[in-house]
């Protein structure tokens, strides 16, 4: 079975060329079949794989041939498993096929149906490459790859120049970040002189020593792909516009899996990390930073899909605080739990917006829990798990990762405090969002209700974020084991207790009204707040400031080549005297002539004047 | 040969008067053949000089020069007159500025 996982990636591939292909040709349900078909087979292997490797967990790597041969330089197509890949492998596949499945409801209607699900496949099998990969140049291929898919499903729609803009704008942010990952591994190249990671980590182990300067900038320089493909500050803001594309992508991309990249680049090379302890300490801020900032503006937001954006954004705020103070196990952990029940809200806001004619406002839905049933459990429950509310999936992701969070040494109980006060600013955003939809009086009357294709994927993520938590990943012998000892119970308690005190809020706000906030919102320091939030912090208005606008300026001005004036100018003399010379050539034979005696008398005045001066 | 002794200096003023006359049928005449004719004049002028100075200085090369002259001048004609002939054929005209084509 081990020598067959190059099937896995594979074969989504396979059925993405022949989509793109024959795609135009095929009848729909040939299309479903494929796209969805390809995405569940490659998900059964990953099942009997990791049945295999459960049985056996030894990891494995496997190379098919040599990608290229340059000196010394010498990447294979390999892939390397083990139990961190089977964890990611199993989220893409699993999570990718409820997904693919949603999809053949969500889009029965679309005329760009084979085009859809070919790069929802090429998606997968590029992101089966990013985590399979046994160097970090066959992850590059991966990473590039996802980040192209993802343009071109934002930009899905294409019909409406807004969706474009919204697609460049997450290609090229997240190509600053690419960038900067691409310089680490030339870094990292140089310096070690493989790519391999396992080889990798082994020789920077010998190499460095901990605190190491060189070591401090390759692991920045990675953090900085990390933090464009994750959406965290400060390259954060294509994400929120990146909902433009359908709704099960955000799912898939913009939610469970490729957002998710960076957190899974760091846990990969976490042995370079132990390394550069100020690199850790970035990841933890920045984490942490991203989680509050994400978190008040998703409670001001009004678009359901901006909100959960945030809501993504933030959550994967708290991988990265898992991963900087060295819980990798919880970051992953949370991983896995924030993708089912991420992937379960935004394939409940796709059913919502497909049944209620493409509304994305909050405050014109209401009152949609008798209408629509199973959208609205699963609401609730992935509500719930995002909340972190006890016993649900997410409780027992986040709660370990501030547990971690808080005995670390240092800033440890600050991260802690700050991560409460993130996780209670998540559960009132996320209960505004089910009060506000699924009570209260009816808005908008849905036209419909889920089709058996929508249910099902919502019922199994239901079932997933639900029991999600109980699962134990097979990660022990990937990353370091951390301290056993557990803070005192009362942080615990705390913990807990806070996400519960989220709830209540938002339900004495928004459903009964009996906590009135109106006074506090409409005074003057609230409305500038409300704005100020609303807009995202105003990072999109202080980049279109500092980049957009001076860029569009530079290249306004560029547009008329003043350098090419320089050139320009000499073209323009030399055709003016072209042009006066040529005017002379006018085939008249006597003016030619005329000339001719011209010159010559004026020679001959000259040479008579010179030589009578000579002489 | 003694009695008609002209100086040199009066034919050479004859003969800068030709050439002068040459030119400025050249550069006034339209009509191709007076063209060819002033063109006659001139090399005749020229002739004109170096026969003179042969005579002046008691040497054969300027009466040599001159049998060039002629058959440079006889040479002239024919291919001009040719000339003439196909330029009337095409153009329908001996007018040279009619004939022009350049559009300079």
């Amino acid at each position: 079975m081990r020598e067959l996982i190059w099937l896995i990636p594979l074969i989504p591939l396979l059925s993405s060329v022949t989509l793109m292909l024959a795609g135009s040709r095929l009848p729909r349900l040939v299309i479903g079949i494929a796209g969805v078909g390809s995405v569940g087979f490659a998900a059964l292997l990953t099942l009997v794989t990791g049945i295999d490797f459960m049985a056996n967990p030894e990891p494995f790597q496997l190379t098919l041939w040599t990608w290229m041969q340059v000196g010394s330089f010498a990447p294979g197509v390999a892939f390397y498993f083990d139990g961190l890949t089977l964890v990611m492998m199993s989220v893409i596949t699993g999570v990718g096929f409820l997904i693919h499945l949603f999809s053949t409801e969500f889009m029965e209607r679309d005329e760009s149906y084979a085009r859809y699900f070919a790069y929802l496949n090429m998606f997968v099998a590029a992101m089966l490459v990013l985590v399979m990969a046994d160097n970090l140049l066959l992850l590059y291929l991966g990473w590039e790859g996802v980040g192209v898919c993802s343009y071109l499903l934002v930009g899905f729609w294409y019909q409406n120049s807004a969706n474009g803009q919204a697609a460049r704008k997450a290609f090229i942010v997240t190509r600053i970040g690419d960038t900067a990952m691409a310089l680490g591994l030339f870094l990292l190249f140089t310096e070690l002189g493989t790519l391999d990671i396992q080889a990798m980590v082994g020789i920077a182990n010998e190499t460095w020593q901990v605190g190491d300067n060189v070591a401090l900038i390759a692991c920045l320089l990675l953090l900085a792909g990390a933090v464009g493909k994750s959406a965290q500050l400060p390259l954060h803001t294509w994400l929120p516009d990146a909902m433009a594309g359908p709704t099960p992508v955000s799912a898939l991309i913009h939610a469970a899996t490729m957002v998710t990249a960076g957190v899974y680049l760091i846990a990969r090379t976490h042995g370079l990390f132990l390394l550069a302890p100020e690199a850790m300490m970035a990841v933890a801020v920045i984490g942490i930073a991203t989680t509050l900032m994400a978190a008040f503006t998703a409670l001001m937001q009004s678009d359901i899909k901006r909100i959960l954006a945030y809501s993504t954004i933030s959550q994967i705020g708290y991988m990265f605080l898992a991963l900087g103070v060295g819980a990798w196990t919880a970051g992953i952990f949370h991983l896995m739990t924030h993708a089912f029940f991420k992937a379960l809200l935004f394939l409940g806001s796709g059913a919502i917006i497909h049944c209620l004619h493409h509304e994305h406002n909050i405050f014109k839905m209401g009152g949609l829990r008798t209408r629509m049933p199973v959208t609205f459990w699963s609401f609730m429950i992935g509500s719930a798990a995002l909340a972190a509310l006890p016993m649900t999936s997410g409780f027992f992701s986040k709660d370990q990762i501030l547990l971690q969070a808080y005995q670390m040494p240092g800033m440890g109980p600050w991260l802690w405090l700050a991560g409460l006060l993130g996780a209670l600013l998540t559960a009132i955003y996320s209960f505004r969002l089910v009060f506000v939809v699924f009570f209260g009086a009816a808005k908008t009357e849905p036209d419909k209700d889920t089709g058996w294709r929508m249910a099902l994927p919502l019922t199994v993520l239901c079932g997933l974020s639900l029991i999600g938590g109980y699962f134990i990943i097979p990660v022990q012998d990937v990353f370091p084991v951390g301290s056993a000892d557990h803070p005192a119970h009362w942080v615990e308690y705390v913990s807990i207790s806070v996400p519960l005190f989220g709830v209540l809020l938002a339900y004495l706000i928004f459903h009964t009204g009996q906590l009135k906030v109106d006074s506090l919102v409409n005074s003057r320091i609230g409305q500038t707040l409300r704005q100020f939030w609303l807009s995202g912090w105003g990072i999109d208005w202080l980049y279109d400031r500092l980049f957009v606008r001076p860029y569009y300026s530079l290249s306004g001005m560029l547009k008329s080549e003043p350098v090419d004036a320089i050139y320009g100018l000499i073209v323009a003399i030399n055709q003016t005297f072209n042009h006066w010379l040529s005017a002379a050539q006018t085939g008249r034979m006597r003016w030619y002539i005329v000339s001719m005696v011209f010159g010559l008398v004026v020679l001959l005045t000259l040479a008579l004047q010179i030589s009578s001066e000579v002489l | 040969m003694d009695g008609l002794n002209i100086p040199l200096n009066h034919i050479l003023l004859v003969s800068s008067l030709l050439f002068a006359i040459g030119m400025m049928g050249l550069m006034i005449r339209r009509n191709i053949i007076f063209i060819l004719m002033s063109l006659e004049v001139m090399l005749n002028s020229a002739a004109l000089a170096f026969v003179a100075a042969g005579a002046h200085w008691g040497q054969p090369d300027g009466q040599i020069v001159f049998m060039l002259i002629l058959t440079v001048a006889a040479a002239e004609v024919a291919v001009g007159l040719g000339l003439v002939l196909q330029v009337q054929k095409r153009f329908k005209t001996l007018d040279m500025d009619h004939a022009n084509r350049m559009r300079g």
